[in-house]
């Protein structure tokens, strides 16, 4: 072929592949102007703080705000000890070629892929059922108690969910932190822990940070996980225990879309919480991304 | 009986020390008297094995898997690798300053208070007046006394190792142990650390590693010579670099390798 | 020559301030120890206990009748005169309990996601990697950072309520909750996933080896085809891998979209039941220890077992691509 046929076929493919590129940012132009749309005239103050009414289709949806508030919250105080110490271990403690920090690895990888659906039957089953029960059982209660589905299960759920995210985020912010100052504090006298609290944490703490949000807003946004495990749509009471079930931005916008009895009544409803569950997301990983670009630019300005 | 001067006590000696890496030897039988209050120097070309063998004295060593060792390490006569010698006392007692200087993304204050802290001592009064104290010996004080609280990363190169020597001090160690301390650093804050240094030996034992000849010829009161592992010779830095024993001492100290 | 006593070395034991020391960082190390350990913990727990909800299919002679794998996996007489065929309805007087709808469910709104994400993903990266302006460039990532973010439901949401009615006037389906419009909505969410990792094994192709080609007088795009995309397969195949099965599993895109009816057919514009979506649609309604219970589960087994063999491929792919491309490079 001539080299300009060459370079003509050239151009036509590599501008195919500039299209692909474009037709998907048009998709997410797409989506997030017609929730935008849609939703944008009925997220009023209003909206945010009054409970739902008329049968689900007027009102606001703060207990939904509420719900996804205290799911979120027993979620990160569960997951975050656990995550940050784990990535610990994998990245201070463990000695190299240590067989157990590499299973735990495989472990991390592998739970990072497992279907969501999936960690919700393992909420029914292990913490509802066998941990649930068993608290029963040994309460005295007669009638199910902790063996129902309810906000710490569904917590604890996501929690075991997230942790690959905590764990990833952590490693990735201790790598960070240079290996001089641990070796600057050994040399003082400080022993392992001692460098891990005062020096190591302290300058891994945006990271980790940064794991937290991006834990929080997966957590905001699954909904198969607390199918069944403590997501409610109606209910006339904020959630008062740690048994309770409660209402949840993602929960409300799947019941509402899909089993409305009136869709053109719920319309305006279900475009508002979309778009609430898009900004509270986007808010959060926004956040993530602003502490990682500041702690670059310190990182980079430092040295 | 007539007075004698005390002969020099000796601080801290290797006998027959091997240190590999896995099977690569690093130093190979090294035995090194290092006399109290003298500034000892470890010269020698580039991974002559002075490094490893400065490191080995506080043990940082162990911080390397594959390290292992044979031979004798001791302090006051103590071998220090005995199970009775908790590392972290060790590493009070013999201190480290590094080639590059790594202060802590924290204040000043903190920086210097960092090993009091870690050793217990948690009376504001008490760690301000160590710190004051590490600082003026430091020769830092004047420069920073009035922003304490300020992060030690905004000080100039040549301040912030200072401000590690004054970490160091801090806790009052016997020894220290100083890699390489200046070759970071411009000629005037060279020439600081190493008045500083000439001021610290007469409280303290210093073992100072440089592959800056004429540094070593300044500053030290004993050299040693390490080539490719070995010790090749020790003794007074003027017999040294005037009269050295070995020939391969002379080609060294002359220039002719290295 | 006077020995000095010095502190603590004089003792031929630790001082007792340096043994609780030591104690306290063993201590210390074990907590931590242990709370790795949980990420082993919780995957071993996840297959023990869905299993052993599952295991009532097995052991319940009841269960076992009503839902044996020849009744799960072959055809079953419907009524006379007519043929065999696979139906999944355990909801029924005669409960039916194939899993052949939802396995061919799946498999096609799989099928329509990787048909369309991977030619798009793959596309946009390469564009991405080889022939983007720097400026187009920092634009891509992150909006395909944050169509990451968005949460499945609210893509399920918009497949629901803008591209079934878009793609019904479109095309004219009979039905407006189908495979098709499940599988498009599935391509949103495993887009990302393939576009990043692609993008990453063609930016870690060597420098060196677009600067031959194009030395040789090839193309940009001659180069990106013939020398980059090659030498990247193998991220780009860990890519695929990683979007079939994030597809594979996703519930809430085909419980909203797909029109939920467990049909074996060939054509994509049926409605479909997928795996994940069935549990998810069944388990409110289902009596805790029927064989019903039983059955979701054991499809929860099913799904946990095909993602975990395929994320060990992946990731074995993955690592042989790191191998050999800074083993071999230049």
């Amino acid at each position: 072929m001539k080299h300009a046929t060459r370079r003509a076929v050239g151009a036509t493919f590599s501008s195919l592949t500039g299209l692909a590129a474009i037709l998907i940012i048009v998709m997410l132009a797409v989506i997030l102007l017609d929730v935008l749309q849609g939703g944008v005239g009925h997220v009023t103050w209003q909206f945010l703080t009054e409970p739902p009414s008329d049968g689900m289709m007027g009102g606001g949806i703060f207990p939904a705000l509420y719900g996804t508030a205290a799911l979120t919250l027993l979620m990160t105080l569960a997951v975050m000890p656990v995550g940050v110490f784990t990535a610990v271990y994998l990245h201070e403690y463990a000695p190299p070629d240590s067989r157990m920090a590499r299973w735990v690895r495989v472990a991390v990888v592998n739970l990072a892929g497992v279907p969501s659906i999936v960690f919700g039957l393992f909420g029914l089953g292990f913490f509802i059922h066998f941990i649930g029960g068993g608290l029963d059982r040994a309460l005295g209660y007669q009638e199910l108690h902790w063996a129902q589905p309810g906000l710490l299960w569904a917590s604890l759920t996501l929690a075991v969910l997230t942790l690959p995210v905590v764990i990833v985020s952590t490693e990735e912010a201790l790598r960070a932190v240079p290996l001089d100052h641990r070796t600057a504090s050994l040399a003082l006298g400080a022993t392992q822990s001692q460098t891990l609290m005062r020096v190591v944490l302290p300058g891994a703490l945006p990271g980790i940070l940064t794991g937290a949000v991006l834990a929080v807003s997966r957590g905001a946004g699954e909904v198969a996980p607390i199918l069944f495990t403590g997501a409610a749509y109606f209910l006339p009471d904020l959630p008062s225990s740690l048994n309770s079930q409660f209402m949840h931005l993602g929960y409300h916008t799947y019941v509402l879309a899909t089993q409305s009895p009136d869709v053109e009544a719920t319309r305006p409803l279900l475009y508002a919480t979309v778009l609430v569950l898009l900004l509270l997301t986007f808010a959060l990983n926004l956040v993530a991304v602003i502490i990682r670009t500041r702690t670059r630019r310190k990182a980079a300005n430092a040295y | 009986m007539p007075l004698q001067p005390p002969s020099p006590r000796i601080k801290m000696e290797s006998r027959e020390l091997t240190l590999r890496y896995g099977t690569k030897v690093a130093i190979n039988k090294v035995s090194l008297a290092i006399p109290e209050r003298q500034v000892m120097a470890l010269i020698g070309p580039s991974g002559c094995g002075k490094s490893t063998f400065l490191r080995a004295l506080n043990r940082m060593n162990d911080l390397i898997p594959s390290s292992n060792h044979t031979g004798t390490i001791l302090l006051d006569g103590m071998s220090i690798h005995e199970r009775s010698v908790d590392v972290v006392d060790l590493r009070r007692r013999v201190g480290m300053v590094f080639q590059k200087s790594n202060p802590f993304p924290k204040s000043i204050f903190e920086n210097v208070a960092y090993g009091l802290r870690v050793g217990g001592m948690k009376n504001r009064g008490e760690l301000a007046g160590r710190v004051e104290r590490s600082l003026r010996n430091a020769a830092l004080w004047d420069e920073v006394k009035d922003r304490l609280e300020d992060s030690a990363l905004g000080l100039s190169g040549g301040q912030q190792q200072r401000l590690c020597i004054a970490r160091a001090m801090a806790v009052e160690p016997e020894v220290l142990l100083m890699d390489e301390p200046a070759s970071a650093l411009d000629p005037i804050a060279t020439a600081k650390i190493e008045e500083l240094i000439h001021e610290l030996k007469s409280t303290y034992t210093i073992v100072i590693v440089t592959h800056n000849m004429q540094q070593a010829a300044r500053v030290s009161d004993q050299t040693a010579f390490f080539y490719m592992g070995e010790l090749v010779e020790c003794g007074r830095t003027e017999q040294i670099f005037t009269n050295p024993r070995e020939r391969r001492t002379e080609d060294y100290v002359t220039g002719k390798f290295g | 020559m006077e020995q000095r006593l010095a502190g603590s070395m004089v003792a031929p034991q630790l001082t007792p301030a340096a043994r609780r020391r030591q104690l306290r960082e063993k201590a210390i190390a074990g907590l931590i120890t242990v709370m790795a350990f949980t990420g082993i913990a919780a995957l071993v727990l996840i297959i023990v206990f869905i299993a052993k909800e599952a295991l009532g299919l097995f052991l319940d002679p009841h269960a076992r009748e009503e839902a044996s794998l020849s009744k799960m996996f072959l055809a079953q007489p419907t009524r006379p005169g007519r043929p065999p065929a696979f139906v999944w309805q355990p909801v029924s007087s005669v409960p039916k309990v194939s899993m052949i709808p939802l396995f061919i469910g799946t498999l096609k709104t799989t099928l329509v996601a990787m048909v369309v994400a991977v030619p798009a993903g793959v596309a946009a990266a390469l564009f991405a990697a080889e022939f983007a302006p720097r400026r187009l460039r920092e634009l891509l990532k992150p909006v395909i950072e944050l169509l990451a973010g968005i949460p499945s439901v609210v893509l399920g949401f918009f497949a629901l309520m803008v591209l079934a009615s878009f793609l019904q006037d479109t095309f004219g389906f009979t039905y407006r909750l189908n495979g098709v419009v499940a599988g498009l909505g599935l391509a949103l969410a495993i887009v990302p996933v393939i576009f990043t990792v692609s993008e990453d094994a063609l930016t870690a192709v060597p420098r060196s080896y677009r600067e031959a080609s194009l030395a040789l007088g090839a193309t940009p795009w001659e180069t990106a085809w013939k020398v980059v995309l090659p030498a990247a397969a193998p991220g780009i195949l860990a890519a695929c891998v990683l979007g079939f099965g994030r597809a594979i599993g996703e519930t809430m895109i085909v419980l909203m979209a797909s029109g939920n009816a467990a049909v074996v057919s060939a054509n994509l514009g049926d409605s479909v039941r997928s795996l994940s979506a069935t549990i998810a649609a069944e388990m409110g309604e289902v009596v805790v220890g029927s064989p019903h219970y039983s059955l979701l589960f054991f499809i929860g087994v099913e799904l946990f077992v095909f993602t975990f063999v395929l994320n060990m491929v992946a990731s074995s792919w993955t690592k042989r691509v790191l191998r050999k491309l800074t083993g071999g490079a230049a």
